[in-house]
Parts: C-alpha cells; sequence; structure tokens
C-alpha cells in the first residue's frame, strides 16, 4: 500500500505501433522527468482524440494564452497559468498554484484592481469585446492564399509594388497563425474572471444548501438569450420554411444533404425560395463546428451539411403535426427565476440575501460572454482558420510537395513554415520543390502512427493526488473535483459515475459515438455516449433520449443544452464511451450522475 | 356534547389554543387539519377526563411523588407503580367511559390507534413526548377504554416521574390527553424532515420509509429507504434502498401488531416510487409553511399491499400525517451568515481568490 496515486507520466509505455509519436510534436510538449512529482489530467473535453501534428496548435495558442491572461495581466492571486504535455498522441494538463500567503497577498492587490475594473464594466467591455472579435473574423476571413502564376501580376510592376507574391505565401501563412493566437488572447481575456464569478457562487450555493447539486446552482444562472442557440433556431426557422413552400416531403431521415439540395432546385419557385434562405442561414450562423474548434476535421456545418440534414426531417415532421416549437424563453426564463427566488427566500438574513443577489447578479452578468465566445471563437473564426491552412495545404499539394491538401495537418505549424518556403524558392527559382521525398513519407507514417494511437487508452490522470485543486476552470468546466480524481482511483466494477448534469432517469438503447462525423447515425430515441458533446449538437439532442459523455462540469455545454431540453444527463463519466456499446440498453440517473449497463 | 366540559372531542376541533385540554399531540394534530393536510379522522380524550379519573382514583397522585428526590431510584420506581396500578384499578368513570366509546363507535369501530397526548407546556415537551405510550390496532370498545386507561398511566412511568423530578417541574395540575384515530393500513411508512437532518439543508426534504407500518423504523427493526427531495425542483436528489429485514403490520380481525420477516422481494424492493417521495415533501412544505419552522412528520401512505404494483393517480391524495413537530436539532444552532454583503459584486471573488483552498 501508500498513498493511492495514478500512473507516472515516466511510466507510459509508448503505444504499441506508435513508437516514434515524438517525432510529431514539438520538445516542448514532452514530460520532463521532474513532472512526475505533479498531477496532471488527461484533457478528454477539448482533445478527445490522438493529436494530428498541425492541430498541436489548439493546445499551444489557447495555453500561451490562458496562462498569459491569469498569471501576467490580470494576475490572478492563487493560480498562474496551465501547462500541458502531451504523450502517445494525448494531451495532459495542470495548473500551476500559487501556494506562498505573501506571494499571494501581492498578487491578490494586482488582481483586485485589474480584475474590478473588468466585472464593473463588463457589458460594455463585452460590446467591444464582439467588435474585436469580428474585425478579427474579417480579417481570416480576407486574409489570401497567393496562387503563385508563372508571371507575376502586372500591378506589381505599374504600381511599383516591388514584392512579388511567393513573400505573401509566408507573410499570409503567418498571419493566419498571428490571428489564432490573437483570437486566443481574446478568448481567455475575458473567460476566467467569468469563471471566477460561477465558481464563487456556486460555493455560496453549497455553503447555504449544503445538498445543492451544481446543476440547480447553475440553473439559477443560466442565460436565455444566448447565441449558441440560434444555428438551432435557423433549422427550426428552414424547416418551417420548408413545409410552408411544399419541399418538406424531400427532407426524409438518413437524406443526403447534395440529393436533397439538388432536388430543391429542381423544384421551382419553393425550392428557389427555400435555398435562398437556407444561403442567408448559412452565413454566419452555419459556422458552427460540428466538434468544439479544435481538430481541422471537425468540419463546420457549413463544410459538412450532416448535422443540419441530420435534424432538419424530424423538425419537418414536427411542423407538420404542429408540434414544433422555438425554444420557451419566457418559460425557461420564468423557471430561472422561479428557482432563484425559492433559494433566496430559505435565506435566513437580509444580509444573506443581499449577498446572494450580488453574487448571482456577477454571474448573470457574465453569462452571455460565457456562452457566447464559443460562437465568435471556436467555431466561427476557428472554421475560417482550418479553412485557411486547408487552402495553403492546396497550394503545398498543387506544388507536389504534399500528396493531398488534407495531409498539411499532418505538420506541425512550423513544419508547415518550412514546406511553404520550399514552395517559394522553387517558384523564384523555377526549380522543383524538395519537399515531396521529404514531407510525403513523413505524413504517410504519421497517419498510420495517429491510427495505432487511437487504440490507446488514456489514464484519466498521471501522477500523485494533489491536495488543493483552486483553479477555477479546472472546476467549472473540466469538472475535476477531489470526487471526481476519488472515482478515477477507485473506478466501480458495474456503475458508470459522472455527474448528473441534467435530471431524471430513462432507458434506451445506446449510440456510442467516438468520431462526431458519425452523427448521422444517431436515431430517435437513442442515448448518446461520446467523448465530449459540442454546441453544435444541439439539434441532435432534440431526438435522443438521455446524453452521456466522458468528460464535461456542470457549466459545459452538454450540461446546459440537456437541461434545457428536460433530457437525463450524466457528464464527465471518464470512459463511458470504452465501457458501454451501441445497441446496448442503459439506464442513465441523471440524478445521482449514474449510467448502468442493464442488457 | 357533554355539557360545558367535553370530555371527548373531535380532532378537527382543537387547534394550538387547546394545548392544556388536548395535549401537544392533539392539539398539533388538529392544526394540521385545520392547515388543510390530511390527518386520519379521530378524536381526543382531554384532560377533564382524566381529571375525572384521577378524581375517582382517590388521593392526590401529585402529592404522592412531588416530593420524592430524584436522586432517590428506588423511591421513585415504588410511588410510580403505585400511582400507576390507582389509575388502572379504578373504576372509569360511566360518563368519560360512555364519551369513550361513543367516540369510537363514531370513528367506525375496528381497529384504532391510542396515543397518549401530554398537556406539559414545557420546552422540552418534545422529548419527554417520547417517553409516553402508543397503542396501535386496538380493537373493541372495552380494548379501547383500557388502552386510554393505559396512557393515562403512563403519565406515571418510572422515567417520566424521574425526569420531573430531576428538573423540578410541578406535579399539580398535571393532564394527560389521549388520542384515538382510526387505524390506518399503509402500503408503506416513516418519518421525514423538512430539511437535511444531516447537513441542515433547508432546500430539501429528508424522507425515510419503509414497507407496511412505521413502527418498524422507530423501532429500529429496519435500516429504511431514504430519500433526499429537493424543495425547488422536486428533483430526487438523493436515494438509498435500505436492508429492510423486518415487516409490521395488523390485521383488521386481530387486535396488535405482528412483526415478521420482511418478504425478500420487498426487502432490496424501494417503497417509494419518485413520485410518491414528491409527493411527500410536498406535503412536507405543506405543513413547515403553516407553521413557519422546519418540521419531523410521521407520515403514512395509504394502498394495495406492498406486493402490489404502485397505485395510479396523484399520490398526494393517499398520503396522510400522524405527526408533526418542530425539527429541534439543527434549530437550536446558531448559524454564522453564509456571506455578508460587500461593496461591490466583484469584492466577492476578489474574497475567494485571495484565500488558497
Amino acid at each position: 500500500m501508500g498513498t493511492p496515486r495514478f500512473p507516472l507520466p515516466s511510466e507510459i509505455a509508448d503505444a504499441p505501433g506508435a513508437e516514434d509519436w515524438r517525432s510529431m510534436y514539438p520538445y516542448f510538449t514532452r514530460f520532463q522527468p521532474e513532472d512526475d512529482q505533479r498531477f496532471w489530467f488527461y484533457n478528454s473535453m477539448h482533445f478527445p482524440e490522438p493529436m494530428p501534428a498541425f492541430d498541436t496548435i489548439t493546445a499551444e495558442v489557447p495555453y500561451s494564452a490562458i496562462g498569459a491572461n491569469t498569471a501576467r495581466v490580470f494576475v490572478f492571486p492563487t493560480t498562474l497559468g496551465i501547462e500541458h504535455r502531451i504523450v502517445n498522441g494525448r494531451v495532459y494538463i495542470t495548473a500551476i498554484p500559487v501556494l506562498d500567503d505573501a506571494e499571494i497577498g501581492r498578487r491578490a492587490a494586482v488582481f483586485g484592481e485589474r480584475a474590478s475594473y473588468y466585472y464593473e464594466n463588463w457589458d460594455s467591455l463585452y460590446e467591444g469585446w464582439k467588435v474585436r472579435m469580428r474585425s478579427l473574423i474579417d480579417e481570416i476571413e480576407s486574409v489570401t492564399v497567393p496562387s503563385l502564376p508563372e508571371f507575376e501580376d502586372a500591378s506589381v510592376v505599374f504600381e511599383a509594388r516591388g514584392v512579388a507574391q511567393n513573400h505573401y505565401v509566408r507573410e499570409n501563412f503567418h498571419k493566419c497563425i498571428d490571428l489564432f493566437s490573437k483570437m486566443w488572447h481574446h478568448h481567455t481575456e475575458m473567460l476566467m474572471l467569468g469563471y471566477g464569478a460561477y465558481v464563487v457562487f456556486f460555493q455560496f450555493c453549497k455553503q447555504a444548501w449544503p445538498e445543492i447539486s451544481d446543476q440547480t446552482a447553475a440553473r439559477m444562472v443560466a442565460g436565455i438569450d444566448v447565441i449558441m442557440y440560434r444555428p438551432d433556431d435557423e433549422l427550426r426557422g428552414l424547416a418551417r420554411l420548408a413545409v410552408e413552400v411544399g419541399v418538406g416531403d424531400l427532407f426524409t431521415e438518413g437524406c443526403s444533404p447534395a440529393a436533397v439540395l439538388s432536388a430543391l432546385a429542381a423544384r421551382g419557385e419553393g425550392g428557389q425560395k427555400w435555398l435562398a434562405a437556407f444561403e442567408q442561414a448559412r452565413e454566419p450562423w452555419f459556422n458552427v463546428s460540428t466538434g468544439d474548434g479544435f481538430y481541422h476535421h471537425h468540419r463546420s456545418w457549413a463544410d459538412d451539411l450532416t448535422v443540419p440534414f441530420t435534424a432538419l426531417p424530424r423538425y419537418v415532421a414536427q411542423v407538420r403535426s404542429g408540434s414544433l416549437a422555438g425554444r420557451p424563453t419566457e418559460e425557461l426564463r420564468a423557471e430561472r427565476d422561479r428557482i432563484a427566488s425559492s433559494y433566496r427566500s430559505l435565506l435566513t438574513s437580509d444580509e444573506e440575501r443581499t449577498a446572494f443577489d450580488q453574487m448571482l447578479g456577477l454571474c448573470r452578468r457574465v453569462f452571455p460572454f460565457v456562452e457566447d465566445h464559443k460562437f465568435y471563437c471556436e467555431h466561427w473564426f476557428t472554421s475560417q482558420f482550418f479553412g485557411k491552412i486547408r487552402e495553403f495545404g492546396a497550394l503545398l499539394a498543387r506544388f507536389g510537395v504534399l500528396a493531398d491538401a488534407e495531409d498539411v495537418f499532418q505538420l506541425h505549424h512550423t513544419e508547415v513554415d518550412q514546406a511553404l518556403s520550399d514552395v517559394m524558392l522553387a517558384w523564384a527559382a523555377g526549380g522543383p520543390p524538395l519537399g515531396a521525398a521529404h514531407w510525403q513519407p513523413i505524413v504517410a507514417d504519421r497517419k498510420r502512427m495517429l491510427l495505432a494511437l487511437k487504440d490507446w487508452s488514456p489514464p484519466p490522470a498521471l501522477g500523485p493526488v494533489p491536495t488543493a485543486l483552486n483553479d477555477p476552470a479546472v472546476r467549472m468546466l473540466w469538472g475535476v473535483t477531489q470526487e471526481r480524481i476519488e472515482a478515477w482511483l477507485s473506478p466501480s466494477s458495474d456503475e458508470i459515475r459522472g455527474f448528473g448534469a441534467s435530471s431524471g432517469v430513462v432507458e434506451g438503447p445506446a449510440r456510442v459515438l467516438t468520431d462526431v462525423n458519425q452523427i448521422g447515425e444517431i436515431r430517435d430515441g437513442e442515448i448518446l455516449v461520446c467523448p465530449v458533446t459540442a454546441p453544435s449538437w444541439a439539434p441532435v439532442f432534440g431526438k435522443i433520449r438521455a446524453a452521456v459523455s466522458d468528460i464535461g462540469g456542470s457549466m459545459s455545454h452538454a450540461a446546459i443544452v440537456a437541461r434545457e431540453y428536460g433530457m437525463p444527463a450524466v457528464v464527465g463519466t471518464g470512459d463511458a464511451t470504452k465501457r458501454i456499446s451501441t445497441g446496448q440498453l442503459v439506464r442513465v440517473d441523471g440524478d445521482r450522475g449514474t449510467v448502468q449497463v442493464i442488457g | 356534547m357533554t355539557g360545558p366540559v367535553a370530555f371527548v372531542r373531535r380532532l378537527a376541533a382543537v387547534g394550538a389554543a387547546d394545548l392544556t385540554s388536548a395535549g401537544g399531540k392533539a392539539a398539533g394534530l388538529g392544526e394540521l387539519i385545520r392547515a388543510g393536510i390530511p390527518v386520519p379522522p379521530g378524536y381526543v380524550v382531554t384532560a377533564p377526563a382524566f381529571g375525572q379519573m384521577l378524581a375517582a382514583a382517590g388521593p392526590s397522585l401529585a402529592a404522592s411523588v412531588a416530593s420524592l428526590s430524584a436522586s432517590d431510584v428506588p423511591a421513585i420506581g415504588r410511588a410510580a407503580a403505585a400511582a400507576r396500578s390507582r389509575i388502572t384499578s379504578a373504576a372509569m368513570p360511566p360518563e368519560v367511559a360512555a364519551a369513550i366509546t361513543t367516540a369510537y363507535e363514531e370513528l367506525g369501530g375496528g381497529s384504532v390507534a391510542v396515543r397518549s397526548s401530554a398537556t406539559m407546556e414545557d420546552s422540552a415537551a418534545a422529548s419527554f413526548a417520547g417517553l409516553q405510550d402508543t397503542y396501535l390496532a386496538v380493537r373493541g370498545a372495552a380494548e379501547v377504554l383500557d388502552a386510554v386507561r393505559r396512557c393515562w398511566a403512563s403519565l406515571y412511568n418510572d422515567e417520566s416521574v424521574a425526569y420531573r423530578r430531576r428538573l423540578g417541574l410541578p406535579e399539580e395540575g398535571l393532564a394527560m390527553a389521549v388520542v384515538i384515530q382510526r387505524m390506518l393500513r399503509p402500503r408503506a411508512a416513516g418519518v421525514m424532515f423538512t430539511r437535511s437532518p444531516v447537513t441542515g439543508d433547508r432546500s430539501v426534504v429528508a424522507i425515510e420509509g419503509t414497507w407496511g407500518l412505521g413502527s418498524a423504523l422507530v423501532a429500529g427493526e429496519v435500516t429504511p429507504d431514504s430519500f433526499t427531495v429537493s424543495k425547488v425542483t422536486g428533483e430526487i436528489t438523493g436515494r438509498r434502498t435500505g436492508a429492510k429485514l423486518s415487516l409490521h403490520y395488523f390485521r383488521p380481525n386481530e387486535p396488535g401488531i405482528t412483526a415478521s420477516a420482511m418478504p425478500v422481494a420487498l426487502r432490496g424492493r424501494p417503497c417509494l416510487t419518485d413520485d410518491e417521495a414528491r409527493a411527500l415533501a410536498a406535503v412536507g412544505r405543506r405543513v413547515e409553511e403553516h407553521y413557519g419552522v422546519p418540521q419531523d412528520i410521521e407520515w403514512a401512505l395509504l394502498g394495495d399491499d406492498p406486493a402490489c404494483p404502485p397505485m395510479h393517480g396523484d399520490p398526494v391524495d393517499r398520503i396522510r400525517v400522524l405527526q408533526s413537530r418542530p425539527e429541534t436539532v439543527w434549530a437550536a444552532r446558531s448559524q454564522d451568515p453564509v456571506a455578508t454583503p460587500k461593496p461591490r459584486a466583484s469584492d466577492h471573488i476578489l474574497a475567494w481568490l485571495e484565500k488558497p483552498l
């Protein structure tokens, strides 16, 4: 016996068939011998799959921005930033705490001044934030990938520009990376402060009502008018229009988006009207990723219409039967306010009630940002970003450096930089680039390794059990609490345990999705079991009876959406996708936070 | 009914103002009925009826124990036994016996529960009440009269007398009222607290129950099923199915309670459905709202034999409250405010972040 602990990073063996995984990732992502002394957890919420080399930018850049904002910009008293490491293609993270009292005091003085400026001016700062974010989105959308024609455009000469297109290959690629970095700085500029407001309110609730669940506390906070619901609302509108203009018959379960679109084009005025509305809804509302914006292959609705066309047939049927309701925003608001005022009335003094009002008020102030930033950042901007990188991939493929445009995502961004230099030189010199022989075997080997890494089961955590967890994001977003860690240490045999994120008990056949691209397979009445659910999955929530995820806390999007749909959800189970198979009959208990395989 | 002094009154006719004549239990049940809470029909045999009995039992019983020293346990034992014997052996005044018999018949005869209802106005009355008697499934007028008499006599239980001597409480003017209620045959029964007994949380109702009569639970013969229900959302936030090894029940044609081993099929099965637990919590809230403070409630759920599936319809209609008392444990604790207001809302976050966990 001894103190319970997780496997140490140094004890992790290379996954069979992917022994050379380190070659995909930069040196600063590797576990060091001294990392054995610290607690790390697998960030399967953002990185549920092995990382392609390019996609590590979605860890490198966010952690660079989060840490900057917590440690250096706002100077959080008790936490610095988040460190990340990659082992066998999986991203593990840890927050660096500040433990020295004097140091905490020194930081607190700075934090107080800076953070309160943001809290007190939150609404106007958020308005400014949206303007800045829209401008970043405009910038990424306007980035061009030089076509490198045989002869440079005449304007370079007659307007005396003096700089040829190959220069802009690198400049514009860098611009993409730089914009991505700026987007993430803005993303974390307000997010950690937002989580701070949640944690304090939740702590108040836990003290005042020791038995309150996180989900119930969360229901008092939930914002009603948040734009992450807008894409789903647009689909409902399109379903209504389809029936109105008489093209509803084209939307059948399992229909192919391409087939429906071409059939619509042949359906006269009604079809044209629908297609016009469809185009209008697409921009910007179909810029939602089928993932959470962390993998290049999580295409947006705009890129891949599977998700919207999975939801549309059911919405059309509901329009016909008169049962398609919009989000009942008034009822949701009334219920939220009823719950809050019921709890408030249980407090025994005016002092407590005033403190409660202050904390709840602050949570509600920060909520729209905390929910809406995802649409601007992870969805809209990031969809455009991956699209641009794909265009650079097409350039590399056109010059023969890569076999396929998609292969660009098998290179780290610094390697893409090199490959583009190769192309710039070749175009200038008139000879062939040298990259084909260099990169193509590397790409092939990495694709093979990524497949092998998929079979590796990452431990939920590594290293010694921590004594304190006081990072707001770690608790609110990843749901990593002492109880969670206990459960990871002693997995129960027959019952899968997580957080009850939305109450109720139901049984049904499981649909295990390990890859979001399988989302079209979901059938009515199934129980969705997935590594993590993304906001863009909301439309399919209407088909399922319950949701179970490997990772997530009470404020994760799956939890919020499940509560709105009034369906049971258990999040943060750790390994439900491994212990449940599609077709098994499962019982989901959203009150207790358990899932049982019953047949 | 019986002129200016009523020896027996309907429970529905008494309330908090009748504490000295009806006793705490009956007054509480009357209050519940007035608040619209479903309580099994019944009567209270009042303090004046007890007074008539005392008069019939001869010289002052109060005087016989008032001078005893609390530390003289053998003397208390002797005096208490003598007092009880005088109550149980003296002839019951006929007008009292007639009133009780009439009340029993008006309940439809059959099986009734007979419970003592102490009239002592003392903050300790709640714990004192625990020392008094309850007789379940009493059948027939003669048996009812006998049970009433034993309840009266329980005022002179050794423990009760010793308790009063220890606290130096007056003996003169002490009286015991008795509640007679129609006996229920519950599908399940138990207790509930309108705050968590474990954490003191006022946002939940904590329910414990078992199949059949609640006496098995009160006697500690079963590990009950427990449910925690949110008062705000109605969600069941906690549940545990207990090992219910013993079953208390009665047969309509037989006197008394029978204890047997719990049928195996029922042992590990929760005695309440979620809807029933929620309905109980809703009733608990109504009782708490009536009194304005958290309550400790005994409940029963009518219905078919436990072996049958739950009944259809609104379970609220099948709930009966047998007793409600203020919760005392958490009420006695003073608690610091969870938080106090700060100049700016964001100061709460600064305060939290400045202390390492």
